[in-house]
């Protein structure tokens, strides 16, 4: 199973379509098998975003806020997506991986203050 | 959760926040939620509860190019910020969000940030509405013309882009550019207008990019210019085709850049204004005689609109037949029953060579005349009852045309391009017609023989 998260920073970033850089992640029987890969994307667009999870065959999309058009794009292409998501994107994997991340979870470092963009 | 605020307060703060109908969100100075009113929770799909001591940007998720960084300038310089943006919700409904961020400080230091969001998505589907509406008006019309017109309108609005608003005299280009200003994003700064025609072209210099006190003779104190009086608005250059090539030079880098220097300047001026240009004239025949740049033609000349002469807008005619009956006979207090049969058979086979303007001033003349309840045809003016012998409408004379009218077995008709080349040829012909005696080729040119003299030096045919 192949995870895309959206990142800014250490944290989820918290727009899908401003996303400037993601983190793909491949997973079996609940484990990682590989040290994930970061994308640095040229330009914010969440149209390319979509292009980028075809491409790379992504199953589940871990993001911040999605436009609705886009959310219903990505499941009608048999992606998983869970979004609004809001904490260290090193967390919502180590969830993700293990299956038990949900849409709208506040995880617990999200409420650590001197968070930098 | 370092916060600066106490506690005691928070309630009574909750309270004064959710009494504003607007969503309104505190943070404190590590940029984290300390409270946000019930507003914003139904804006964002986020409770306070769980809202209060995240970082805002991840509950806010607006498009202010990192939000934060709003927020830091805000915080370190407490110079408020207002910004039009967007938000997405939980729900991932995009949300029109006119942001207001704001310093709060407290004994003397900045103890957080106050954000307003005002959503603007009722005002904005209002003004899509608005501009579909009031693009038409003030402007009175049903044919497929101007439907076309209206149509165009909308879609200009919406840009920035130059406009050139092409038309016979009296078709009504100076209340489309008002109206395209009105109708845009700029509506509330202002719309200059400006007409190229009306002044010297030293003068118009002047007059456009303003001049600093001295730059020439009664050049008393520095004057501002158009340009910069229609700063973050609109200005309209009407009669653009009557500006001189000069100026036109002065006028596309202005176009290009946004930049130009008032006359007698050093310091170069930047501005940012949107151009709207009218002209009767046809400029592509114009660019083509050497009267205007091509280059500013085609800068001009990205979003085109022609207004169709009233001759050729089926059905207007009897549209603004009544409106005007109505606007007149409401303003001079009369209550007129319209047109007699005859004088409306009449007015709606009226070829309107001025178009609306003569319209309505036949219509304003008929209802000061008009003594009886009925507008009839001894109230109406003259050259509408007995029209002039028609002299053949030529709109914009096309040079070729018109030498081969002047010449029609001469060789060189085609090729010329100019009336200085026309009116040589002219000159050429007669004396070659009178076998070289000036004096009788001036008299059936029609012209004194000093008139001819200078033409000729002019020329230099000596």
């Amino acid at each position: 199973m192949k995870i895309l998260i959206t990142v800014r920073g250490d944290f989820i970033a918290p727009r899908f379509d401003l996303t400037a850089e993601v983190i793909v992640a491949t997973c079996y029987d609940h484990q990682l098998l590989e040290e994930p890969r970061s994308i640095i994307l040229s330009e914010f667009s969440a149209e390319k975003m979509c292009d980028l999870v075809l491409k790379e065959n992504i199953n589940v999309v871990v993001c911040g806020a999605i436009e609705e058009k886009h959310y219903q794009f990505l499941t009608w292409k048999k992606i998983a997506v869970i979004d609004s998501v809001i904490g260290p994107f090193k967390d919502a994997m180590e969830l993700a991986v293990i299956n038990t991340l949900a849409s709208g979870s506040i995880l617990p470092g999200a409420n650590l203050s001197g968070v930098t963009s | 959760m370092k916060s600066t605020f106490t506690l005691q307060s928070l309630p009574e703060l909750m309270e004064l926040l959710n009494a504003i109908p607007h969503g309104v969100v505190l943070l404190d100075t590590d940029l984290c939620i300390v409270a946000m009113n019930r507003f914003l929770e139904a804006m964002t799909g986020f409770t306070a509860h769980e809202a209060v001591g995240v970082y805002g940007d991840f509950i806010l998720r607006s498009n202010l190019s990192g939000n934060d960084q709003f927020c830091k300038k805000v915080l370190e310089d407490g110079q408020s910020v207002v910004r039009d943006g967007n938000i997405i919700n939980k729900s991932r409904l995009i949300i029109p969000i006119h942001f207001t961020i704001s310093r709060i400080v407290k004994e003397g230091r900045p103890t957080g940030v106050l954000i307003v969001l005002e959503d603007m998505s009722a005002l904005q589907a209002a003004k899509v509405d608005y501009l579909g509406s009031k693009a038409r008006s003030e402007i009175i019309g049903h044919s497929h013309q101007m439907e076309a017109i209206f149509e165009l309108m909308a879609v200009l609005a919406r840009t920035d882009a130059s406009v050139l608003i092409t038309g016979e005299t009296g078709t009504g280009k100076d209340q489309i550019a008002e109206q395209l200003h009105k109708s845009s994003s700029r509506a509330r700064q202002p719309f200059v207008k400006v007409n190229c025609g009306a002044l010297p072209e030293a003068l118009l210099e002047s007059e456009l990019f303003g001049h600093v006190k001295g730059a020439f003779t009664g050049a008393l104190n520095d004057h501002v210019g158009m340009f910069r009086l229609a700063d973050k608005g609109t200005i309209f250059l009407t009669e653009i085709g009557d500006l001189s090539l000069q100026l036109q030079v002065k006028l596309l880098s202005v176009l290009d850049d946004q930049e130009f220097y008032p006359v007698g300047s050093s310091k170069k001026v930047s501005v940012n204004v949107r151009v709207i240009a009218a002209t009767h004239r046809t400029l592509k025949e114009e660019v083509l005689r050497g009267r205007f740049r091509e280059d500013l033609y085609y800068r001009l000349n990205v979003l085109h609109l022609h207004m169709p002469p009233l001759r050729e807008r089926d059905g207007d005619v009897r549209l603004l037949l009544d409106y005007f009956l109505r606007h007149f006979s409401e303003a001079l207090g009369k209550n007129f029953q319209g047109f007699s049969r005859k004088a409306i058979k009449l007015l709606t086979h009226y070829s309107y060579p001025g178009n609306v303007r003569e319209l309505r001033n036949i219509v304003e003349y008929a209802v000061n005349i008009c003594q009886q309840a009925q507008i009839d045809v001894e109230d109406l003016p003259q050259f509408v009852v007995k029209p002039p012998p028609q002299v053949p409408r030529q709109p914009a004379i096309h040079a070729q045309s018109l030498t081969s009218s002047i010449f029609p077995d001469s060789s060189a008709a085609r090729s010329i391009s100019s009336w200085a080349e026309v009116e040589k040829q002219k000159i050429m012909d007669t004396l070659k017609q009178t076998g070289g005696k000036r004096s009788e080729a001036a008299e059936l040119l029609g012209w004194g023989r000093t008139t001819l003299w200078r033409k000729l030096k002019k020329y230099g045919l000596n």
